[in-house]
């Protein structure tokens, strides 16, 4: 049952590199999972970590935030704040029960369309023999 | 009272159709709590659509609207501008990125369209939240600062001048003029440099906009676009210019010599000196590091011959502080430090020189008053070898990139020799002649075709000496053999560096530098005078190797950006900024720690913006652990409520 899971994921992309990078994979028309929903943000060091335990506790099964790579950042050091938040919060995950696998950073350019799409596609690899997400999961 | 919001569903022809039923994305929006109006239309963009999109704002009385279509990169200011244009506050309008992230990625309908309502739900919950903004008005100082007194800075002062904008040109060096006063001829139509120059320097002097600081640096630079505020160091020069009458006495009785910076070390000069005859401005320096000391014990020759007292050993440096609006960093570049080159014996050898050498050599000013001869035995020089891309071209050793300029002044060099030395050979050692420019081609062909200029493709393995001759070692790549050449005198083109000075003012500016340490520009195609920071523009071969003709249209394009700031009664700055909610501030200085644009501190106890700075990235509402400072319609809890919408309706 669990490899037929479909993974929902949340991608949190900074407006400036990660965003535009998935629009670049757009326009150039690279397919990949629909599993993700992006929500754009200003910033990846605008994540509160609040937010990826949010998303974990209203169901998501795998979080990934994306900004730009480390001495890109538009903010000129937001996405190395985000990098140390989001090293730490990995790390307390197993903590909490959860399989740290379940949550991503990764750096994406705007012009890195296609890295976009191998993200993803790795992301839902791997997440798929997870299963759903229950450890945090808010019971409705 | 909960908002009355329109969700507007585009086609875009087929590109979202095709993929995505954009009909069942209204419908299922316009059962969505809040949602009191849909529509789904075909463009959005086009005029009957963005006049569908203000009609109903009106007949259906909406208090926001979203627009599910292309990115917002693309059209949010087209709707932004409609919602407006009926009434509506701009920040009430959200784009829905259905396309780039939805429908072009994905084939499977049904997943595309649940994604594409998932997409839409959630920005339908943030507009929600929204609050109406104004853009935040920042007065502006109608002044510019510009860094370097070279052609460049120059140049972009005049322009500015002339446009009736107040300057402050600040030079490190005791003389405004840069590399190009140093400079024999230009390249392509061997125009006399100094004297194309020196009107331009005059001008400066005498502008009543322009004020001119010489050697003196930036220090600090605080502030933000339209209101800078700089700390300018001004060095102690020992010599009044107002009373200073260029009499000259002074050098005369002064007993040190020093190498001489602007013949680049081929003559001396004395510790009281002017760089040059037309220097602006037109005084003596007293060069406090080669003198033997400001007590009038120790020496003091100068103070006593010196019939106007324009001598002032007790002369301090200062800090002046200036306002400007904008500024223009104009700071050029330097040779790559010859202790990289040993093989080439430059620093060893007294007659391998490198490119600006050379030129104070062919200069009517220069050491020998233009004539070429070897500085070891003031010989002529018979037979002459010139290396290019000395430094440049050679990721694994030295500097990467093409220094741009030298094939040019390279050709230019072997054809004043000739021109000079009309029995003598000159040979140029190439990997590729890059001669784009106009007449620059023709300028290369001629060199070698009327000169008799042998070039060699390929590069110089090692020069020494034997036997008085400079003996190089290279190859020819096209006749596949070795080639040793006795050479009388040898001429590095040295790749060119970033001036010394620019990782330290890049870091003042809080400019960004590429990764070769010239300044970054904001966009390399469509925004090439301007750098990553608002108000700071870049001229010349600070932003990249560049020739006269290129760095003096840049100028021209940095100037007028300038003028484009300066002109604005006043600037408009994005609202999207941080907020305090002072109820749950500690004043624990955590946020203000970690913004990147010191736009926070700490005012009685609780966390102050200043809006003017904040770029409104977040990083501080990350930070807080009371969630008491947040971004402005993107906060905590509109994350939240996005969330939701995206993850709720998952099954």
């Amino acid at each position: 049952m669990n490899s037929e899971h479909e993974p929902k994921i949340v991608a949190f992309l900074c407006k400036w590199c990660s965003s535009a990078g998935s629009d670049m994979a757009g326009v150039s028309r690279l397919e990949y999972p629909s599993n993700v929903i992006p929500i754009t943000v200003m910033c990846s060091g605008s994540v509160s970590p609040l937010y990826i335990l949010s998303a974990f506790n209203l169901g998501a099964d795998g979080v990934l935030v994306s900004g730009c790579h480390p001495g890109d950042c538009h903010y000129i050091k937001g996405n190395m704040y985000a990098r140390r938040r989001m090293a730490l919060l990995k790390e307390l995950l197993p903590y909490i029960g959860l399989e740290p696998e379940r949550f991503q950073m990764s750096w994406v350019s705007a012009a890195e369309g296609l890295k976009f799409t191998q993200i993803i596609k790795e992301f839902v690899k791997q997440l798929k023999p997870l299963g759903p997400q229950t450890q945090l999961r808010r019971s409705l | 009272m909960r908002k009355k919001i329109g969700v507007f569903v585009c086609h875009c022809g087929i590109n979202i159709a095709g993929t995505v039923d954009v009909k069942k994305v209204a419908q299922e929006l316009s059962e969505f709590p809040g949602v009191s109006y849909t529509v789904d239309y075909v463009y959005m963009c086009s005029d009957p659509g963005q006049n569908l999109i203000i009609q109903k704002i009106k007949e259906e009385k909406l208090d926001g609207v979203v627009v599910a279509c292309c990115s917002p990169n693309l059209h949010e200011t087209t709707f932004r501008r409609a919602a407006q244009s009926a009434g509506l506050n701009p920040y009430e309008c959200e784009i829905a990125n259905i396309r780039e992230q939805c429908s072009w990625v994905h084939k499977d309908k049904d997943k595309a369209t649940e994604k594409a309502i998932k997409i839409t739900k959630g920005i339908v919950e943030k507009l929600r939240w929204n609050e109406p903004l104004q853009p935040i008005k920042v007065p502006v100082t109608k002044r510019a600062l510009i860094i370097g007194g070279g052609i460049a800075g120059i140049q972009t002062a005049l322009d500015l001048a002339n446009s009736d904008i107040e300057v402050v040109l600040v030079e490190k060096n005791p003389s405004i003029g840069g590399h190009m006063i140093q400079l024999s001829e230009t390249f392509p139509t061997l125009d006399c440099s100094q004297c194309i120059l020196t009107p331009k320097m005059v001008e400066v002097s005498k502008h009543p906009k322009i004020k001119l600081y010489t050697y003196s640096e930036v220090q600090e630079v605080t502030g933000y676009v339209g209101n800078f505020q700089a700390k300018i160091l001004k060095k102690p020069r020992y010599v009044d210019p107002d009373k200073c009458t260029l009499c000259d006495e002074c050098t005369q009785v002064c007993p040190v010599v020093v190498p001489n910076e602007f013949d680049l070390g081929l003559t001396g000069r004395k510790a009281i000196y002017i760089p040059f005859p037309q220097a602006i401005p037109a005084t003596y320096t007293l060069d406090i590091e080669a003198c033997p000391g400001v007590l009038p014990i120790a020496c003091g020759k100068c103070w006593d011959v010196c019939e106007p007292k324009a001598i002032d050993f007790d002369m301090k440096p200062e800090i002046v502080e200036e306002k400007v609006g904008a500024i223009v960093v104009a700071t050029g570049y330097d040779l790559y430090d010859k202790k990289n080159m040993a093989e080439y014996g430059y620093g060893k050898y007294p007659d391998v020189l490198d490119g600006l050498q050379f030129e104070r050599l062919l200069s009517a000013s220069g050491p020998t008053r233009g004539k070429i001869l070897r500085p070891s035995d003031h010989k002529e020089p018979k037979e002459i070898v010139f290396i290019q891309c000395v430094g440049s071209r050679d990721p694994e050793l030295h500097n990467k990139y093409c220094s741009k300029i030298c094939c040019m002044y390279t050709a230019k060099h072997a054809k004043l020799y000739k021109h000079h030395v009309h029995d003598g050979q000159a040979y140029v050692f190439y990997i590729d002649i890059r001669a784009g420019g106009k007449g620059y081609e023709e300028f290369v062909n001629r060199t070698m075709e009327e000169e008799g200029v042998l070039y060699l493709r390929g590069k110089v393995s090692k020069v020494f000496e034997e036997n008085g001759k400079l003996v190089v070692w290279g190859v020819d790549t096209l006749a596949g053999q070795d080639i040793e050449i006795r050479a009388d005198m040898v001429v590095l083109a040295m790749a060119i560096r970033p001036s010394s000075g620019a990782e330290k003012l890049a870091k003042i500016l809080k400019a960004a530098q590429d990764t070769d340490g010239f300044f970054a520009e904001a966009h390399p195609k469509l925004r090439p005078v301007e750098s990553l920071t608002a108000g700071v523009f870049l001229a010349g071969v600070a932003q990249a190797p560049k020739d006269i003709p290129d760095t003096v249209a840049q100028a021209g394009g940095a100037a007028i950006k300038v003028v484009s700031i300066l002109s604005q009664p006043e600037l408009l700055h994005s609202p999207l900024v941080a907020q305090v909610n002072e109820h749950l501030c500690t004043g624990c200085s955590m946020c203000v720690d970690v913004c990147p644009f010191s736009a926070l501190s700490i005012v009685e106890g609780k966390a102050k913006v200043n809006e003017v700075l904040c770029e409104g990235c977040g990083t501080c509402a990350a930070t807080c652990l009371r969630s008491a400072i947040e971004v402005k319609n993107l906060t905590h809890l509109q994350v939240h409520d996005m969330l939701t919408a995206s993850l709720g309706g998952l099954k």
